[in-house]
């Protein structure tokens, strides 16, 4: 674990800290000086117009994108970069591996492995990166399957399921790696209204399990019951932030207000 | 709809003298196809003209036909045939699918170097460079393996190295690594992105992802396109008669040359065989492309075995009915 300067100096390290974060694509720059600190257990919900760079924020947290400057730290531990004097170096390939092993992450389009059944896409993970043996790792993920409620479809192809049965699976897919801290991009937006609130349920199950979630999403009324603080950014920036009492109901910006206004 | 619709209602109606069985009830006659039925039978005339045609003409004489068919040494030359089809099949596609790791790697000079050998070997032809490889060793006499411009560990002659079979199964291999080159990374590149992006979020070591994730899901689109390769390779082999190995063609050539009243006879023998082998790899391809579809459809193709089954269910099903009538 690395100290000094460039972790915030506390008793116990933020779950996820983004510390001033920008990232452009081309000319184009998605993420303009992002300041973020997550409490470990903590639920936070990133809000915000389509394109205002939520989407981008949660991808540089597991370094799926790699910030042009600025770091992310998660429980203390640099990601994707290392502190080599007062300089950041890459990490090798296989050590970024080994850190998102321990960051679960949900896609909006699931991107389940369609060529393995369903019981094999959540017993992969821990397995290829040597975690557990193959019959360990198939009982961990009928045990997850049977907490997301799909425990009859272990052995189904992913493209047998519904969108709500397959993000569960992603879900518990996500959950097989016993990571500290889950985030969810989008998880509801490709799918149908009716099957929407089959997937809220598990994430809701999670929050109130203590691992630390961040969740991007468009579902204010979940947002508001699930999440112990709400982000709203937009262009790039964090625009404001508290509990969800304070900035959907009392938003004190005139961006989130109008934001508000529309979704609500 | 240009009618009053007083006539609408009028047709709509049933005609006064209708059969009392309810219109719902009664099943709907299928549509008569007479152009349909004409051209069938202009086919199955012909074809009967054709099969009739291989059978009486005396100058296919099948009875030598029957006669070299499973003669020992053409039998020779299809084991050469086949051996020289696997080894490279093997070789050009595990080369293929190096070159296009390369291709598709970050480094430029991988990229380039791939490009490059595809490029080459796409455009000299194949017989030019099986020629090219059989005089290979007036070039470079021996060959050795060591430090690159440095002191040499292991050094083999390279006349004895380079027997006709090293010949064309190397000048085969280098030929079907570039064309499976193309294949392999086309393959690569129609697993979509999000496959890559959930496995590297997962954290999957990187040889696993590509062994376990992407490239089972690329052989999908890769086998259909490898097959047709493979079956092209097929009759290339018998391009290794100009190298002196004498593979099936090569052995019907030369029986062709001792028994000269023989040569259409040997053809057909030939003709008849590589048509066997190339029946043979349909039927693996299949097979093989049933195994991958697993999961990429919601159901499997039937075999053709099953097809037949329901076909005569359906038969079945049919002559109950029409006898219930």
């Amino acid at each position: 674990m690395t100290t000094g300067a460039l972790t915030v100096p506390q008793a116990v390290p933020a779950a996820v800290e983004v510390h001033d974060v920008h990232k452009w694509y081309g000319a184009h720059r998605v993420l303009d000086g992002v300041q973020l600190t997550v409490r470990p257990g903590e639920v936070t919900v990133i809000l915000g117009p389509s394109g205002s760079g939520k989407s981008t924020l949660l991808r540089v947290i597991n370094h799926l994108e790699r910030p042009e400057i600025g770091y992310v730290s998660v429980n203390g531990e640099l990601i994707g970069v290392k502190r080599s004097g007062d300089r950041l170096k890459e990490l090798s390939e296989r050590a970024i591996l080994a850190q998102r092993s321990r960051i679960g992450f949900v896609f909006q389009n699931f991107n389940l492995f369609p060529h393995l059944t369903v019981l094999d896409n959540v017993a992969a993970a821990p397995v290829a990166t040597r975690r557990l043996a193959k019959p360990a790792a198939l009982e961990l993920a009928r045990e997850l399957l049977g907490r997301v409620g799909l425990a009859d479809k272990a052995g189904a192809y992913p493209r047998q399921l519904s969108g709500g049965q397959q993000q569960r699976v992603a879900i518990a897919r996500a959950l097989a790696l016993r990571p500290g801290i889950i985030l969810f991009d989008e998880p509801t937006s490709a799918l149908d209204p009716e099957l929407v609130g089959e997937v809220l349920s598990v994430i809701k199950d999670l929050a109130t399990s203590g691992t630390t979630l961040v969740i991007v999403t468009h579902e204010i009324g979940f947002a508001r019951e699930v999440a112990d603080r709400i982000v709203f950014i937009d262009d790039g920036r964090i625009v404001e932030q508290g509990p969800p009492a304070q900035v959907l109901d009392k938003p004190q910006h005139e961006r989130t207000r109008d934001f508000l206004s529309k979704v609500l | 709809m240009t009618e009053p619709p007083g006539t609408v209602f009028l047709a709509a109606a049933p005609p006064a003298d209708a059969p009392s069985k309810v219109l719902s009830a009664q099943r709907v006659q299928p549509l008569r196809r007479p152009g349909r039925w004409i051209l069938t039978a202009v086919v199955l005339v012909l074809s009967a003209q054709i099969v009739h045609g291989l059978a009486t003409n005396t100058f296919y004489q099948w009875d030598r036909f029957g006669y070299w068919f499973l003669r020992p040494t053409l039998l020779d030359g299809l084991l050469i045939t086949l051996e020289v089809t696997a080894l490279s099949a093997a070789l050009g596609l595990f080369g293929g699918i190096l070159l296009a790791l390369a291709r598709l790697s970050g480094s430029p000079v991988l990229r380039a170097a791939s490009w490059t050998y595809t490029w080459l070997f796409r455009s000299v032809p194949l017989i030019v460079v099986l020629i090219f490889l059989y005089n290979f060793s007036a070039l470079y006499q021996t060959l050795s393996l060591g430090i690159p411009f440095g002191p040499a560990f292991v050094t083999f002659d390279e006349s004895r190295l380079a027997t006709d079979m090293t010949v064309a199964v190397v000048g085969l291999s280098l030929n079907e690594a570039a064309y499976a080159s193309e294949v392999v990374r086309g393959g690569i590149l129609s697993v979509d992105q999000g496959q890559h992006e959930a496995a590297d979020a997962l954290g999957l070591p990187k040889r696993y992802q590509f062994t376990r994730i992407v490239f089972p899901q690329a052989l999908r689109s890769i086998t259909p396109n490898y097959v047709n390769q493979l079956i092209g390779l097929i009759k290339s082999t018998s391009l290794v008669f100009y190298v002196s190995l004498l593979d099936l063609f090569g052995t019907a050539q030369t029986m062709g040359a001792t028994y000269p009243g023989d040569i259409v006879p040997l053809l057909l023998v030939v003709t008849v065989w590589y048509l066997i082998l190339t029946s043979l790899v349909s039927v693996v391809q299949f097979y093989v492309e049933r195994y991958y579809a697993r999961g990429a459809t919601r159901s499997l193709p039937p075999t053709p075995l099953q097809k037949f089954r329901t076909a005569l269910r359906g038969l079945r099903e049919r002559v109950r009915r029409e006898a219930a009538v």
